[in-house]
Formats: C-alpha cells, sequence, structure tokens
C-alpha cells in the first residue's frame, strides 16, 4: 500500500458541516482518521454519515465515498431526497459516490484462505475515481453476517480501517449497538481515535435523539449528551455546554405594546433582549398581552417569532382580532411568524432544537413562546427546565427579548412556577384572578423587574374590543378592591361623600336660620329695647316736664310763699 | 473483459473452440494479482475440474488489480471468489479452495463424479 504523503497532527480536524457537531467537538471529526459512529437501530448514524459527505461535497468541496452494506444505492438516494439533498447531482459532478456492497447471509460459501483484498480495490477504486477525501461505511459489521471466518474477518478489518488511515481518509465507520458493547463485533477496539455514540431514547412515549462523544484522542470535547433533531434539513445537535453568562445587555426599552402596562414599568417597557416570563391561571389574558407585544414589534417593523403550543395560528389571528389586536396584516407582511405545534408531537430536545433553527431562519427581535408549561408534558420537570435555562441563555445571547407565557394551575401557588425559571427571568409579571362577591376580577402585578424602577401596585386588567387595557385598582382603607365590588365601593364612597355634603348643607342651613332667627330676635329685642327706650325717653321727659313744672310751681309757691312770709314778717314788726 | 491467461491454459480457454459450441460449466475466477493465494485457488480449481469435469468447463481468471471497476459490478468483497455463472443458479465460493471435498459439494459436483469424464 501507499505510504502516508503528509504527516498529520493529532488535532487537525475535518469540519462535518452537521449542525452544532462541529461545535462540541470543537471542529470535526479527526482529519484522516477513522471514527465510529455508533447506535442502535435507527439513531440516525447512516444519516450522520451521508450528511458528513454530502456537507463534505457541497459546503468544503472535498469529495467523498460511501460505501453501504446495507442498503443499495436507490434506496439511499430516495431516502435523502425527502431530506433535501440531491444526490444526484452530486454523484454527476464527481463528488460522490455510492458502493453498495451486497452481503447475503448463505449466499457465499468459504473454501480456505481469502482476504477482503476486493473491498479495499472497490475502495480504492471509488476514491480514486473522484479524489475522495472523505469515506463512511455503512455498516461494515454486515460482513461478519455474510461471511463467517471471524477471525479473517477481523484482522482485514484491522488492515483496512490501518490503511484508510495511510491514505489520509477521514472515515466514518458506523456500527451497530449490542447489549453492553458500542457495536456488534467490538469495532470501537480497532478505532481508537474518536466515538460517537447516537441514542434514540423514548420517554413517557416521547422520544429524545442524543449524541455523546465518548472518546475522541487528542482533543478535548464536551462529554454530555447533547440532543440532536433529524429533520428536513439533516441532522441538528444542540449543544448545551457552550452556554454560558457572558452576553451583552442593552439599555434600550422597547414597548409592552399595553399602555398601562409601560407604566408599571417605569414607564418605559422592557429591555430590550431581556427575557419576560409572564405566569397566571387559565383565562386570565396571557395570550393577550403576548399579542399586544407582537403587534408592538411588528409595528415598529421588528420580527416577531410567536411560537404556540396551545392554539393554531388562525384561532390566535381570530380570537386576538376580536379584542382588536389585528395581527393578520403583520403574518401578510411576514414580519410576524405563528409557528404552531402539539407539545407532544415530538421530544422536547426537537422543540428546543425547531425552536434554535426557526430563530436562526428568521432572525427576530421578539420571541414569544406560548405557554411554555404546556411543554413540560414532552418530557419530565427536570428536562424542562433545563430546556428553558438554554433557551433563555440563548435568545439573550442572541439579544431577542423572550416573553414566556406560563400557565400556573389553580392548585398551585402562583407564585410559583414549576418550570422553575422565575429566578432567570428579568421581568416576571403575574396575572391572577381575584374571587369575591361572586365574580372573578383579574389584577395584573410586576412581580420583579431587573433593572428598572417598577410598579409595586396592583392593576385590575380588562380585556376589552379595543385591546386590553389597565385600570387603577381601588386602593383604600377597605383594601384593594376590584370589579364590581370596587365599582360598588366608589358608589358607596360617592352616597357617602354626597350624604355629607347634604348634611353640611342642612347644617349650614340650619345655622343661617339659626342665625336668621337670632337676628329676627335680635331686631325684636332691640324693637322692643327701642320701643322701651322711647317710652322712657318719652317717662324721662315727661318727668323732666314734670320736676320742672313742680320746681316752677314751687318756685311760685316759695315765691308767693315769700311774700306770705315777708308780709308775716312785716306783720310781726 | 479480459481473461488472464495462465501458464497452462490448455484445457481452459481451448473448449470454447472445441466442438461443442458451449460449455456446461462456466466458472469465473477472481484474483488480485499473481499471489500466492490465487495461485493456489487456480490450481485447486483446475485440479478439481479436470477430476470432475474434464472436457465440459470454461474457467476465466479475472484480476481485479487490472479492472478494478469489476469488483463492484459483480460484487466481489473477498479474494479469491469463484462464480459458478452456469450452470444456474449462480455460485460463490470465496477461499484458495483448499479443501477439494468441500469444494465438490459446494459445487454439487458430486453427481458428476460418475458420469463418464
Amino acid at each position: 500500500m501507499r505510504k502516508p504523503t503528509s504527516r498529520l497532527t493529532l488535532l487537525k480536524k475535518v469540519p462535518t458541516g452537521i449542525n452544532g457537531f462541529d461545535e462540541i467537538t470543537g471542529g470535526g471529526l479527526p482529519a484522516g482518521r477513522p471514527t465510529l459512529v455508533c447506535g442502535s437501530a435507527g439513531c440516525g448514524k447512516s444519516l450522520f454519515g451521508l450528511e458528513f459527505l454530502i456537507r463534505g461535497a457541497t459546503e468544503y468541496g472535498d469529495p467523498g465515498v460511501l460505501m453501504t452494506f446495507e442498503e443499495s444505492a436507490d434506496d439511499i438516494r430516495k431516502n435523502v431526497a425527502s431530506l433535501g439533498f440531491d444526490i444526484e447531482a452530486l454523484i454527476a459532478k464527481k463528488k460522490l459516490v455510492i458502493d453498495f456492497v451486497r452481503v447475503e447471509r448463505g449466499e457465499i460459501e468459504e473454501h480456505g484462505e481469502y482476504d477482503l483484498e476486493g473491498l479495499f480495490i472497490r475502495l480504492a477504486h471509488s476514491i480514486a475515481a473522484i479524489g475522495a477525501k472523505r469515506v463512511v461505511l455503512d455498516t461494515i459489521e454486515t460482513l461478519f453476517a455474510g461471511l463467517s471466518n471471524e477471525a479473517i474477518l477481523r484482522s482485514e478489518l484491522r488492515r483496512l480501517f490501518g490503511w484508510l488511515k495511510e491514505r489520509g481518509m477521514t472515515t466514518v465507520i458506523t456500527g451497530e449497538r449490542a447489549g453492553d458493547q458500542l457495536t456488534r463485533q467490538g469495532l470501537e477496539e480497532f478505532i481508537s481515535d474518536c466515538v460517537i455514540f447516537l441514542d434514540h431514547r423514548v420517554v413517557g412515549h416521547v422520544s429524545t435523539r442524543r449524541l455523546r462523544v465518548v472518546k475522541y484522542r487528542g482533543s478535548t470535547h464536551g462529554t454530555n449528551e447533547y440532543p440532536f433533531l433529524i429533520d428536513e434539513n439533516g441532522i441538528s445537535i444542540l449543544p448545551i455546554t457552550s452556554s454560558d453568562l457572558e452576553y451583552e445587555v442593552s439599555t434600550e426599552r422597547v414597548s409592552t405594546g399595553v399602555p398601562g402596562l409601560d407604566e408599571m414599568l417605569g414607564g418605559l417597557g422592557y429591555y430590550r433582549g431581556s427575557t419576560v416570563l409572564l405566569s397566571g391561571t387559565a383565562g386570565t389574558g396571557k395570550t393577550s398581552v403576548a399579542a399586544h407585544l407582537a403587534q408592538a414589534t411588528c409595528a415598529r417593523g421588528e420580527r416577531c417569532l410567536f411560537f404556540s403550543f396551545e392554539e393554531s395560528a388562525s384561532q390566535i389571528l381570530r380570537n386576538m382580532r376580536t379584542v382588536g389586536v389585528d395581527l393578520q396584516p403583520f403574518v401578510r407582511q411576514e414580519v410576524l411568524l405563528i409557528h404552531s405545534a402539539r407539545p407532544t408531537v415530538y421530544g422536547l430536545e426537537m422543540h428546543l432544537v425547531q425552536i434554535h433553527k426557526m430563530i436562526a431562519q428568521f432572525q427576530p427581535a421578539v420571541v414569544i413562546v406560548d405557554p411554555v408549561s404546556n411543554l413540560k408534558t414532552a418530557g419530565t420537570i427536570e428536562e424542562s427546565s433545563a430546556l428553558f435555562i438554554r433557551l433563555i441563555d440563548f435568545l439573550r445571547k442572541k439579544g431577542i427579548l423572550g416573553f414566556l407565557v406560563s400557565l400556573t394551575s389553580g392548585a398551585n401557588a402562583l407564585e410559583a412556577t414549576d418550570e422553575g425559571i422565575s429566578s432567570m427571568v428579568d421581568t416576571w409579571l403575574l396575572l391572577r384572578d381575584l374571587e369575591s362577591n361572586g365574580e372573578r376580577n383579574k389584577v395584573l402585578h410586576v412581580l420583579k423587574s431587573r433593572g428598572m424602577n417598577h410598579s409595586n401596585q396592583v392593576r385590575e386588567f380588562h380585556i376589552t374590543s379595543k385591546g386590553v387595557k389597565l385600570v387603577d385598582a381601588y386602593l383604600g382603607p377597605a383594601g384593594v378592591l376590584t370589579g364590581s365590588a370596587r365599582l360598588a365601593q366608589e358608589a358607596h364612597e360617592a352616597a357617602d361623600a354626597e350624604r355629607s355634603k347634604q348634611e353640611m348643607e342642612r347644617r349650614e342651613m340650619a345655622l343661617s336660620h339659626r342665625r336668621n332667627a337670632m337676628e329676627a330676635q335680635i331686631k325684636a329685642l332691640r324693637a322692643a329695647f327701642d320701643a322701651d327706650a322711647e317710652e322712657f325717653r318719652k317717662t324721662a321727659d315727661y318727668e323732666r316736664i314734670r320736676l320742672g313744672k313742680i320746681e316752677i310751681d314751687r318756685e311760685a309757691m316759695a315765691r308767693s310763699r315769700r311774700v306770705t312770709e315777708r308780709s308775716k314778717k312785716n306783720n310781726h314788726k | 473483459m479480459k481473461a488472464m491467461a495462465p501458464k497452462k491454459s490448455r484445457n481452459e480457454t481451448d473448449h470454447p473452440d472445441a466442438p461443442r459450441p458451449e460449455a456446461e460449466w462456466k466458472l469465473r475466477l477472481y484474483v488480485a494479482g499473481q499471489t500466492p493465494k490465487s495461485l493456489t485457488a487456480f490450481a485447486n480449481l483446475r485440479r478439481i475440474c479436470e477430476e470432475h469435469l474434464a472436457g465440459r468447463y470454461q474457467i476465466e481468471v479475472i484480476d481485479l488489480m487490472k479492472h478494478p471497476e469489476l469488483a463492484q459490478t459483480d460484487q466481489i468483497i473477498a479474494l479469491p471468489t469463484l462464480v459458478r455463472k452456469l450452470p444456474e443458479p449462480m455460485k460463490r465460493i470465496v477461499g484458495d479452495l483448499s479443501n477439494s471435498e468441500r469444494v465438490v459439494l459446494g459445487m454439487n459436483l458430486e453427481k458428476l463424479s460418475g458420469s463418464p469424464s
């Protein structure tokens, strides 16, 4: 065989082009070395190999050879056509060779010594034909079913992997899991550079695919299980461990779309790129608040991505129109995208990957998830809270305002979200019912809002045909009252006020009456007094006259008397 | 495809030129160069054929080193591989045919051993 032409450093890596895989491995698969991709049936290992080749050919210009032992070239062509890969074109452009190695049990008889040189020749021929750099062997263990001499097979496989390494082929070898072993024939003992394990688990009727890098010689790698998704774009792997707390924050504020709510949040609304949690019991108008945000966002000309896990897009549009929020034009202008899916349609991871992918495609400024609480039916509580943390991290990193709606069931404590995400969010709004006097009224609180001066008050929450309205709730000595109790209290107070006003008026009138009476009395007294005074004056005058007269009389008398006296005296003398 | 002519090919490739229009037994041996294994296989095959099918067989030897594309089209994995093209059904035997007893059984030659050669 040919001697290696160049010495490859251990850390040189070949990007797979598989969404997310190159991130978790720090660059891809070890260059020029074989990698074992193993897992049980249906775990996606063949697709992994195939995508490695297709992406290599289309994105990195590396021609590749697929040697398939299980599916015919025709089957593969059909299978990947549904994934949106055009294999025919790649084959025509000499970027890809598919060689189907048919091995059937019992068809071949073995007599004496043999080797697998035929396989080597085929592979060498294919590699030479297109100048391949990548090779996939899927699933080579099938040989063990067709040929019975294990000793020969094992030594030949060892030779094959060595041969591929010598030629500097970056190779993916798939193997099927059996029992405790990674592969049925223990291929892992031949391939020591890189081993990737794919898993397809079903928990609670929901399946989740996971990928784990079991070993990667000469390279650091995440040891976690990474959830992945297979959809029309192939494999998408979601790295969890790349989530850290380093991200830019914005001081820019965006409107909530509800005027009263902006006021409650320091008059300016949410921070751009922050995370808002709105929790509340059923029927409190959570979706309406979300719709207002969508409307405000789209009206600014920014994009909004609305994930609905309860209602269909048309249902949301119809319902929101009845409360005066018409989102239809925004959908038409493609600034609003409503994505509806049943939570149980696939596993949590799949949802998250889906969300990631749609965000990457749509590039929204605001992402609404309504409700996040529904998603936990697609997995365990533990998983869902891990998922939300990752989702929040992801949104923050991208500077996207995340608006998460959480339905709190009536039995639960309102301020306890089972998703356990309340500590993660920046702003937490709580919508609740207050039940009193035979009615339920909605009130809105701002439980927390980091980095802003937010209202500590409770607002009454009204859904009108012109949208959501926040009304100052009655705050008085009788407590916080809402709804008709508030109205009753207000009427009561008004009546009270009226009553006291009337009372005052009455009193005032009485007083003025009394004043009048008093004044009349004073008048009367004065009149009487005047009369008395007059009389007195008259009497006095009379007296004076009389007294004067008496004086006069007396003087006259005296005069007369003096006269007599004198005469008397005269008489005496 | 081109038949490789081994040193003593009188019995094999000469037969189509014989009066019989078509050989009853058409055998094809795939090898990769003149390796000890392929030479052993060829020698064994010829010996067995002479013993059981003298005059009624044709052996075509294909060297995949010269025609690597045939490995894919003819679904060859292991070498050497012997393919019985005729009589139908097609049969494959891999190995250097060192155990002639079993080759005879595998090729259903034992019925013929009593027949005139």
